[in-house]
């Protein structure tokens, strides 16, 4: 429902966006592709200008045959799906909650919301340090205080620690969004459902959970495209021991700590196969679930 | 001068076929009102006036010269919208002085329009309000002011008043026909609603899936319709239609009466129909019987004032063999 | 739902959620409290850490040490710097796909939106080498750059979605009356647009604000931003629990105190405008 002239200006004013998304795509992106045929490690002298020597798919094959891959591969699967779990769950309770009548809900709702707001980097160290250390943490002098054994969360339990790290940091954003679905919840589609008997459980999977389904979808999708980058949480606790090591971590570990560039860009085009997946998966359900 | 004539215009969205070649010529000072069902194409027809859309093919000129790829801005028309559209962060006055605004005229005679406008529709006490402030006469009134102020060639109405009630729509109908008696600026009205049509318009175009089916004087249309569908469009209630043997009597396919051209009567005479009298809707100054006339269905007869008959009374009609319209198996009238 | 409900009900419900609540924010209540004593008090038990004094020496140790003023004015300008910016580009973008949306409208904004999920570490390099070349490592200007563009399809899809609820009708009759294209965007879509515009602000502010990859990587000592700045407390120096604490506090409060005061359009902006 346009004219000619203003879909050539709708076109002239993308234009800019796009050129720039797509010059931030694509750039890197064949440099990364190049860089993984090559060995590439610049400490041992090679670089651009004197011509990178072709390894074909020598990088690939080393990077996944390498001992760290599939854990990697695990770890990340393992926080996504863990604090995806976490935070849609608590969410929808918090979010339940939160709906109710009582006394202070705009005070509550900043407090619940306030983790979103913290850094990535202080609410790791926060937690390492001041929470889970085992010696002065405070979860520490909890369980001394009842004469139980301190726990070394960070090494003993080193993906749930960084999971609930990350839950944390995540819970508010999902709890807000689910909060705004149930606002628009029809109350009075409940009461029907009340008045037709429907118990309290049924009235919850059959009317409640197909109304948040949308703000499932979203709070799915956003989280993903975070958390398949989580970096500053793994950097400042466990800098990538204990199995913690997600894809992305590893890669930065090849390419900036061991400065292999080559293996690391194979490990990188790795990592966008990776998200790719994720993304075609998520954008299928998307797709059918956003009027975008 | 706000002559305009379309010469073979065309529209198609993707595949679908919106307006198929039309020819249509509206003289400078007149009120045409384009009625038709809902996706009729009336409403497509007037943005492609308004430049709002592209035509696909054939030519728009305004005042004698092509507009056909001139920018809405540049056709001096000025629109009134269904929803009015009005700018919800600024106040009347801002509104109304937009256009002036945007066609760069200075400070001081903006500010006289906009006074003098605003005295002609009652705004000026509203001057300063928002127009969430406003009722929905008043926000139609500033759709209107914002409208006059730039002196169009000529002003384009989507619909203005379907979203006011009832009573309301009554009053602004005579505003607007007011307003053309004052500017004498031509008007192009867009409604669905055959009453707006037949009370406002100096000349009615009919349409029907991109057709014209007819263009005409109200009476003109009411009088001797071009065919089938103006006849059953124009006149409220609805003509009666009756086929079969009554039609082919007539030597007709189908022949047309309507409510108000029948007499009712509760005795028999010559050339009268017997039926039976079933729902009546009691208006006071008239009743509308629907009578179900056996062979010739359920037909609707207009009363003037109340008459003694009941649910199920037998009754007699008569139509008015003058007002008999008669049609061709392809809806086509023949003439008398 | 508004149904009435028992004061006794209420009063569950208030204990429950106030509960949880707090719960939620202590951790930062606690650091705000560590914050403000001495370091040999700090790594005591809860309780004594409550009877131990009150001091701001971590305050003023901090500030000496790492300059808390020059990391924060980099936070500051690269986070507002990279959402001007973004906004100056999304804003048309939006409007584009908002108001003449064609076919591929939805392909490209889902597009877009997959950008975001190219690993940065996959690119990581490659951005190296090219800030490297063009002389843009750890300056401000190459960051904001960077911000503004893994954060652009974020602010475009949220303008889009606030720009589909403005009736496309006022638009057009923007046009009718004789607004350009520029007049049009300013003067009509901007203003109704505001509180879209500034949710959309405030969360790609905080989003910026709290990005951890790029200005960990990119900077070194001159452009680095808050998150580097607290980066540097990662590595234990005995005990340190109070000046770490006050570090972490200089660098949320501002954010906190900044979403204290707009928390209206920020929980909508939170939402990403996807859900009403």
């Amino acid at each position: 429902m346009a004219t000619q002239h203003s879909r050539s200006a709708a076109r002239f004013m993308m234009a800019p966006a796009v050129i720039l998304l797509l010059g931030w795509m694509l750039v890197p992106l064949v440099m990364t592709l190049f860089f993984s045929f090559k060995k590439y490690l610049p400490l041992r002298g090679d670089s651009m200008a004197n011509g990178l020597e072709w390894v074909g798919f020598e990088n690939y094959v080393r990077f996944i045959s390498s001992s760290s891959f599939w854990p990697s591969i695990s770890a990340t699967l393992i926080i996504v799906g863990g604090v995806l779990l976490i935070t849609v769950v608590f969410g929808i309770a918090l979010a339940l909650l939160l709906d109710q009548p009582m006394w202070g809900q705009g005070i509550v709702r900043i407090l619940v919301i306030a983790p979103f707001f913290v850094m990535p980097t202080v609410s790791a160290l926060l937690w390492k340090n001041m929470f889970m250390d085992p010696v002065n943490g405070f979860f520490a002098h909890m369980l001394k205080s009842v004469g139980m054994q301190p726990i070394e969360f960070l090494s003993q339990h080193s993906l749930l620690s960084i999971i609930t790290i990350v839950s944390w940091q995540w819970l508010p954003f999902a709890t807000l969004i689910l909060l705004t679905a149930t606002q628009s919840l029809d109350g009075e589609q409940l009461e029907a459902a009340e008045m037709d008997g429907a118990s309290w459980p049924s009235r919850f999977i059959h009317i409640i959970l197909p109304h948040l389904s949308r703000a499932i979808t979203v709070v799915i999708l956003i989280q993903t495209i975070f958390l398949l980058g989580i970096f500053a949480e793994i950097f400042v606790t466990t800098g990538g021991a204990f199995g913690t090591k997600t894809l992305t971590y590893l890669i930065y570990q090849r390419v900036l700590e061991s400065q292999n560039v080559g293996l690391g860009s194979a490990g990188g085009v790795y990592a966008i196969i990776l998200a790719n997946i994720v993304a075609i998966f998520l954008m299928r359900i998307v797709g059918k679930n956003l009027d975008a | 001068m706000g002559r305009i004539t379309l010469k073979q215009v065309t529209k198609t969205f993707g595949d679908v076929n919106v307006i198929p070649p039309l020819d249509l010529e509206i003289n400078d000072g007149e009120f045409v009102v384009f009625v038709g069902p809902s996706g009729c194409g009336k409403s497509t027809l007037l943005r492609l006036i308004a430049g709002l859309e592209d035509v696909t093919s054939g030519v728009i000129e305004i005042d004698g010269t092509d507009a056909t790829h001139l920018p809405p801005a540049k056709r001096g028309l000025a629109m009134v919208f269904q929803s009015y559209a009005l700018y919800p962060h600024m106040s009347v006055r801002k509104n109304i002085a937009f256009p002036l605004k945007m066609a760069g005229i200075d400070q001081q005679a903006i500010e006289e329009k906009v006074t003098s406008a605003a005295k002609v529709l009652n705004l000026t006490d509203y001057l300063e309000r928002r127009p969430g402030q406003l009722s929905g006469g008043q926000r139609q009134r500033v759709a209107i002011g914002r409208a006059i102020v730039r002196e169009p060639e000529a002003f384009l109405f989507d619909e203005p008043l379907s979203n006011l009630d009832a009573a309301l729509r009554v009053n602004m109908r005579l505003e607007i026909s007011q307003l053309h008696q004052d500017l004498a600026t031509t008007m192009i009205y867009v409604t669905h609603d055959q009453v707006e049509a037949m009370t406002m318009a100096d000349k009615i175009v009919v349409l029907q899936a991109g057709i014209i089916e007819q263009v005409g004087s109200p009476l003109e249309l009411y009088n001797s319709p071009a065919n089938q569908f103006v006849a059953g469009f124009i006149g409220s209630p609805k003509m009666n239609f009756i086929g079969g043997k009554t039609a082919a009597e007539h030597k007709a396919e189908t022949i047309g009466v309507r409510p108000e051209h029948f007499i009712l009567s509760d005795k028999k005479s010559a050339g009268a129909w017997e039926a039976r009298i079933g729902v009546a809707e009691h208006l006071g100054s008239d009743t509308f019987f629907h009578v179900d006339a056996g062979d010739k269905g359920i037909l609707t007869v207009r009363a003037i004032g109340e008459m003694g008959l009941r649910h199920g009374d037998k009754c007699w009609i008569t139509p008015d063999k003058n007002r008999i319209h008669r049609f061709t198996a392809d809806g086509k009238t023949i003439g008398k | 739902m508004a149904r009435a409900v028992t004061p006794r009900r209420k009063a569950l419900n208030t204990a429950i959620a106030w509960i949880i609540g707090l719960l939620i924010f202590f951790p930062i209540i606690w650091v705000f409290v560590l914050s403000f004593k001495a370091e040999g008090d700090a790594i005591k038990a809860p309780l004594e850490v409550l009877s131990s004094p009150w001091t701001l020496e971590s305050y003023s140790v901090v500030q000496e040490r790492s300059d808390y003023f020059k990391h924060f004015w980099n936070s500051v300008i690269l986070s507002v710097g990279s959402t001007f910016l973004g906004l100056l580009v999304a804003v048309p973008a939006a409007w584009a796909m908002a108001f003449v949306p064609g076919k591929r409208t939805k392909d490209i904004l889902m597009w877009m939106l997959s950008t975001k999920m190219l690993p940065a570490v996959g690119v990581l390099y490659p951005i190296y080498l090219l800030f490297i070349q063009l002389g843009l490592l750890d300056s401000r200007l190459g960051l904001v750059v960077v911000l503004m563009l893994i954060n652009l399809p974020i602010i475009i899809w949220m303008l889009y979605t606030y720009f589909r609820e403005i009736p496309g009708e006022i638009l057009e009759a923007a046009r009718m009356d004789g607004a350009t294209l520029r007049s049009e965007i300013l003067y009509i879509l901007t203003p109704m647009a505001v509180p879209g515009i500034a949710s959309t602000l405030l969360l790609n502010v905080i989003l910026a604000w709290n990005e951890a990859f790029w200005t960990l990587n990119l900077t070194a000592a001159n452009a680095s931003p808050l998150t580097a700045f607290i980066a540097s407390y990662s590595s234990p120096e005995g005990l340190f629990y109070a000046k770490l604490s006050a570090a972490s506090v200089m660098a949320i409060a501002p954010i906190l105190i900044m979403g204290w005061f707009s928390q209206k359009q920020l929980v909508r902006g939170l939402t990403f405008g996807a859900v009403k």
